[in-house]
C-alpha cells in the first residue's frame, strides 16, 4: 500500500519534472504529454504496440525483482536475455516441427540459455564468492559476442550480415487473431506468457516454501544458514530462474515483437528491468504496472515527436526522473510521514525501539 | 540542591503504543541515577528523548535549569550531554585517538593535529583513571577497554551528564568492577551520569537513587540506600520476583552429546578450540564457564554444524554427526539460542509469525507439497508468543526489527524450546532480559532439563552458571581446564579456572 503511494508520487514527480523541461525547450507541456499518451493509447493497433514494447519489460522486471528478493543483483538480465533469444531462434530456425511444439520448444530453450547464463554466476558467488555484479556484467559482454560470431556464422541473414534470417511468420510469437484483434499491432503471445509469469513468481514469493527460503536467505544469510537452509543451493537457484525470466524476455524481444536477431546490441530492456524492478517495488504485480508505464512512455515518443518540436530522448529523461525520485523513495516516504503525523517527529515511525536493530 | 537534568511528565506516543506515558526523571548534580525497567518498559525510549533521537509529544525537559528543545543528538552534544551506546560505535581500524576525535578533528593550518589530541587524550586518561593507550587500534583492545574509550570521547567533547545503556552487558566481572570504579570518578569529578539498566546487583553497588518504569509509566524514585533488592525488583515487574533457582537434584542419564578431542579453527584462522571432550547426559544442565572469546563460540558452531570441525568427533544419541548437514542436525534434536540473536536468531524483515517457523517452515502443518499454509503458521505463533510473553505492537503480524531486544530473545527462546530438542544449547539465553524474564527463562531451563532432556549452557554471567548449572566445564583459551560439580564449588573457585589455573580436580 504505502510502495504504491510512493511510485505513485515517483511517478507524478517524474511527470511533473518532464513537464518543466518541456517548458524550459519552449514547448507546452499539456500539448506534450497529450501527445505522449495518445501516441501510446490513441488507438487499439496504438495500445497492442504499447502492451508488445511492455512485454519484454516485464520479464526483464521479473528476474531483477526475483533475484533481489534473495539478495542479489542480477546486473546481467541483457545477456541472459540475449542467450535465451538466441536460443529460441535457433530452435525456430533449424526445425520445422508443427507450430505448437515448435512454439514450445523456442519457449524451453530460451528459458533454458537465460537460466544457463544467469548460473555461471550463481554458481561462481555460492562457490568462491564472486560478486555477482562484477560476474553478470562479464556475462553480457560474453553474451554480446557469443551473438556476435554465432549469427554471422550460422543464421546469416538473406541480405545483411549484421542480422539473422528472418523466423517464418508460422514461427514466431505473434498470431494471426491477436494482429487482427489489434488491427495490425505487432502485439503477441508474449504477453500472455507474462502475465502468466507475473502469476507464478508472486505465487512462489509469497506461498511456497521456496519463496519462504529465498526471502530468508536475501533478508539474512547468516539466519537462514543457522535454521538449516542451503544458502548457496538457494543463490544458484534464485539466479537460475532470474535467468529463466530474463531469457523468456529476450524470447518475446527476438521472436515475438521483432522476428531476427541483429548483432551488436546489448538490448536495453535488460537494464530497465532495474528501473522496472524499483519502481514496481520488487513485487510482482508492481512490477506489471511499472512496465506498462515504461511501455506507454517508450511507445508514445515517437508520436509526440511527430506531432511537436520535443526530442524522443526527453521520454527517456522522464523515465530517468521517475527512477530518480523511486530510488530516493526514502525522502517521499518521510514527507508522507510529515504529512500524516504532524505533531511528531519523522524519526519516529521506526516503531518505539530507539536505535532499531540494535537494542 | 540543583538539578542538572529535569525530564517532567514526558510522553511519547509510537502507533500503536505509548511508549513513555507521563514520566519524571531528574537527575542531581555529581549523582549516578539509574534507571530501571523491564524490557520494552520504555527506558531507551526516555533517554532517546533526552538525547534528542525522539520529540517527546507532552512534557518539558530543562537543562540546568532552563528550558530546553533537543531536536536531534548535536544539540544535545552542546548541551554537555554524551552517551555510551550498548553497542560502540567505533571504526575498527583507526586508532583509539582517531576515534575520539572524529567528527571534531583538531587542525594544524590544514592538517590534522592528531599529536595534539593524543596528548590531551591521555592527560583526560590520567586524570580519569582510564588507562586508555591513544595509539593501540580498536581491534586490538578488549571489549571493557572499548567501551572506555566511547567514555573517553564524551569527557574530550566535555559532557556534563553522561548517559550510559546497559554498559555492563558485554563485560567480564573484572571489567565490571573497573567500570564502576571508573563511575564513582566520574562522579567525583562533578559529572553527572544516568545508567540505564536491569541488574539490581550493580545498581545496590553504585547508584545514588534510582527511578524506576514499567510499561511506559513512572513507578517512583528511590533512594538506592534505603531500599532492597527485592523492592526494587517488584517495583520494576509489578509482583514478587524469586530470585533463587528452585532446582532438584539432577538425575543424569544416557549420554546425549558426546565431544571426542575436538578441534576447530576461529574466525582469524587459529585453533580457537582445542582437544575439546566433553559429555552432556540426559537431565542435567552442564555450564560452560569461560572469559568471552576463549573457544565458546567455537564449540558451540561446531556442535550446530555452522563451523567445520578441525579434527575430533561429535556424537549426539550415540550417532555421529561430526559433519552432517545443519538441518539433519536440527531435525534430530538439536535445539540452538544463538549468541547474537539479530545476525542468527532471527530474520528481522520477517514478520515474528514467519520467524517462529523458521526451523519447521517446510514441515507439515505448516507447508503441504511446498506450499505454505498461512492459518497453521499464525496459530502456532501464537500459542509461543503467548507462552513466553512476547510484547510486541501488532502481535504475531509485527516486523521482528520493530521488538525491543528482551521480546526478540524471548521470541528466539520460545522458538527453539517448543521444538523439544533432546540437546539444548543456550548460549547467553538471558543476556539484555530483566529480572521477571530471567526467572521465567530459568524456569524453563531446568523443566527442560527435568523432562530427561539435556542443555548446555553458555553463559558470560558466572551466577547464571552457578544458579543453573549441575556441571560446570571451564574453558581458557580454546583448552578445556577442568569440569566440576556445581554444588561442590564457588565463584572463586571457578573464576581462578576461568583465568587458566587448573586445581587438578578433574570429574
Amino acid at each position: 500500500m504505502r510502495n504504491t503511494i510512493v511510485s505513485l508520487i515517483s511517478i507524478v514527480l517524474g511527470l511533473i519534472a518532464g513537464g518543466l523541461l518541456m517548458l524550459f525547450i519552449g514547448a507546452s507541456p499539456i500539448e506534450g504529454y497529450t501527445y505522449l499518451f495518445q501516441g501510446a493509447l490513441k488507438n487499439i493497433a496504438r495500445i497492442g504496440d504499447t502492451l508488445a514494447t511492455a512485454t519484454p519489460l516485464i520479464f526483464t522486471g521479473l528476474a531483477v525483482a526475483f533475484a533481489f528478493r534473495t539478495g542479489l543483483f542480477n546486473i546481467g538480465v541483457s545477456g541472459q536475455m540475449l542467450i535465451g533469444g538466441l536460443a529460441a531462434t535457433a530452435v525456430g530456425l533449424s526445425f520445422d516441427f508443427s507450430r505448437p511444439i515448435l512454439i514450445l520448444l523456442m519457449i524451453l530453450a530460451g528459458i533454458i540459455g537465460g537460466g544457463l547464463w544467469a548460473f555461471i554466476p550463481g554458481f561462481l558467488k555460492a562457490r568462491f564468492n564472486v560478486h555477482e555484479v562484477v560476474a553478470t556484467i562479464m556475462m553480457n559482454w560474453i553474451a554480446y559476442w557469443t551473438v556476435y560470431y554465432i549469427v554471422p556464422g550460422y543464421f546469416k541473414g538473406e541480405f545483411l550480415e549484421t542480422e539473422s534470417r528472418k523466423l517464418a511468420e508460422g514461427n514466431t510469437l505473434r498470431t494471426p487473431w491477436l494482429t487482427e484483434m489489434f488491427q495490425g499491432s505487432y502485439i503477441n503471445l508474449g504477453l500472455f506468457f507474462a502475465v502468466i509469469a507475473v502469476i507464478i513468481v508472486a505465487f512462489i514469493i509469497n506461498k511456497t516454501t521456496l519463496g519462504f527460503e529465498l526471502k530468508a536467505v536475501g533478508f539474512n544469510r547468516h539466519a537462514a544458514e543457522y535454521a538449516g537452509m542451503k544458502v548457496n543451493r538457494n543463490i544458484i537457484l534464485s539466479m537460475l530462474i532470474s535467468g529463466a525470466l530474463a531469457g523468456l524476455g529476450g524470447v518475446a524481444l527476438y521472436t515475438g515483437n521483432a522476428s531476427s536477431m541483429q548483432i551488436g546490441i546489448l538490448p536495453s530492456q535488460g537494464y530497465d528491468g532495474i528501473a522496472v524492478a524499483l519502481l514496481g517495488a520488487n513485487s510482482p504485480v508492481g512490477v506489471f504496472f511499472a512496465a506498462l508505464l515504461f511501455g506507454i512512455l517508450y511507445s508514445g515518443t515517437g508520436f509526440m515527436n511527430a506531432m511537436i518540436e520535443i526530442p524522443p530522448e526527453l521520454a527517456n529523461t522522464i523515465i530517468a526522473i521517475i527512477i530518480y525520485f523511486a530510488a530516493t523513495s526514502v525522502l517521499i516516504h518521510r514527507l508522507l510521514n510529515k504529512f500524516r503525523k504532524t505533531r511528531s517527529n519523522a524519526n519516529d515511525v521506526n516503531g518505539p525501539v530507539g536505535k532499531k536493530g540494535e537494542a | 540542591m540543583s538539578y542538572v537534568v529535569e525530564m517532567l511528565n514526558i510522553r511519547k506516543e509510537f502507533p500503536g503504543i505509548v511508549a513513555n506515558d507521563n514520566i519524571t526523571l531528574t537527575l542531581k548534580k555529581g549523582e549516578i541515577h539509574a534507571l530501571l525497567g523491564e524490557n520494552g518498559a520504555g527506558k531507551s525510549t526516555l533517554m532517546g528523548v533526552l538525547f534528542g533521537m525522539y520529540q517527546p509529544e507532552q512534557g518539558i525537559i530543562k537543562i540546568r535549569e532552563k528550558e530546553v528543545k533537543i531536536t536531534n543528538p548535536n544539540v544535545a552534544n552542546h548541551l554537555g550531554i554524551g552517551m555510551v551506546h550498548q553497542h560502540f560505535k567505533l571504526v575498527e581500524n583507526f586508532t583509539v585517538t582517531e576515534n575520539i576525535i572524529l567528527g571534531s578533528e583538531p587542525l594544524k593550518g590544514i592538517v590534522l593535529d592528531i599529536d595534539k589530541a593524543a596528548k590531551r587524550i591521555s592527560e583526560l586518561s590520567k586524570h580519569y583513571g582510564l588507562n586508555v593507550d591513544p595509539h593501540a587500534k580498536i581491534e586490538d583492545i578488549s571489549v571493557g577497554m572499548q567501551q572506555r574509550v566511547e567514555i573517553m570521547k564524551m569527557l574530550y567533547r566535555e559532557a556534563e551528564v553522561l548517559i550510559f545503556d546497559e554498559p555492563t552487558a558485554v563485560l567480564t566481572p573484572n571489567e565490571i568492577e573497573e567500570l564502576m570504579k571508573i563511575m564513582r570518578n566520574l562522579i567525583n569529578e562533578g559529572k553527572s551520569i544516568i545508567i540505564i539498566t536491569h541488574k539490581l546487583k550493580e545498581i545496590k553497588a553504585v547508584a545514588d537513587r534510582c527511578t524506576v518504569i514499567r510499561r511506559g509509566k513512572g513507578i517512583g524514585t528511590v533512594n538506592v540506600k534505603e531500599t532492597s533488592e527485592a523492592s526494587l525488583a517488584e517495583m520494576m515487574v509489578g509482583r514478587h520476583v524469586n530470585f533463587k533457582v528452585d532446582k532438584k537434584a539432577s538425575t543424569p542419564g544416557d549420554v546425549v552429546l558426546q565431544i571426542d578431542s575436538l578441534s576447530a579453527k576461529n574466525n582469524r584462522k587459529v585453533m580457537g578450540l582445542k582437544n575439546f571432550s566433553i559429555e552432556v547426559r540426559k537431565g542435567e544442565i552442564v555450564g560452560i564457564a569461560g572469559v568471552e572469546g576463549n573457544g565458546q563460540s567455537e564449540l558451540v558452531e561446531t556442535i550446530t554444524g555452522l563451523r567445520k570441525v578441525e579434527s575430533g568427533k561429535i556424537l549426539l544419541n550415540g550417532k555421529e554427526v561430526t559433519h552432517i548437514p545443519i538441518r539433519e542436525r536440527i531435525e534430530s534434536g538439536i535445539g540452538h539460542i544463538p549468541e547474537d540473536r539479530q545476525k542468527r536468531g532471527l530474520v528481522l524483515d520477517y514478520t515474528l509469525e514467519n520467524n517462529m517457523v523458521l526451523e519447521v517452515y517446510n514441515k507439515k502443518p505448516f507447508a503441504n507439497y511446498g506450499l505454505m499454509n498461512g492459518a497453521a503458521i499464525k496459530n502456532y505463533a501464537k500459542k509461543i508468543l503467548e507462552n513466553f510473553d512476547v510484547r510486541s505492537g501488532e502481535g504475531g503480524v509485527s516486523i521482528a526489527r520493530t521488538l525491543s531486544g528482551g521480546n526478540q530473545q524471548k521470541a528466539i527462546i520460545g522458538r527453539e524450546m517448543e521444538l523439544d530438542p533432546d540437546l539444548l544449547i543456550a548460549v547467553q539465553p538471558t543476556r539484555g532480559l530483566d529480572v521477571g524474564s530471567i526467572e521465567y527463562i530459568h524456569k524453563r531451563l531446568i523443566e527442560h532439563r527435568d523432562k530427561g532432556k539435556a542443555v548446555l549452557l553458555v553463559s558470560l554471567e558466572l551466577d547464571e552458571i552457578l544458579q543453573l548449572s549441575d556441571r560446570i566445564a571451564i574453558v581458557n583459551n580454546g583448552e578445556l581446564i577442568g569440569t566440576v560439580n556445581a554444588s561442590e564449588t564457588n565463584e572463586n573457585e571457578v573464576g581462578l579456572m576461568m583465568a587458566g589455573v587448573n586445581k587438578e580436580r578433574n570429574i
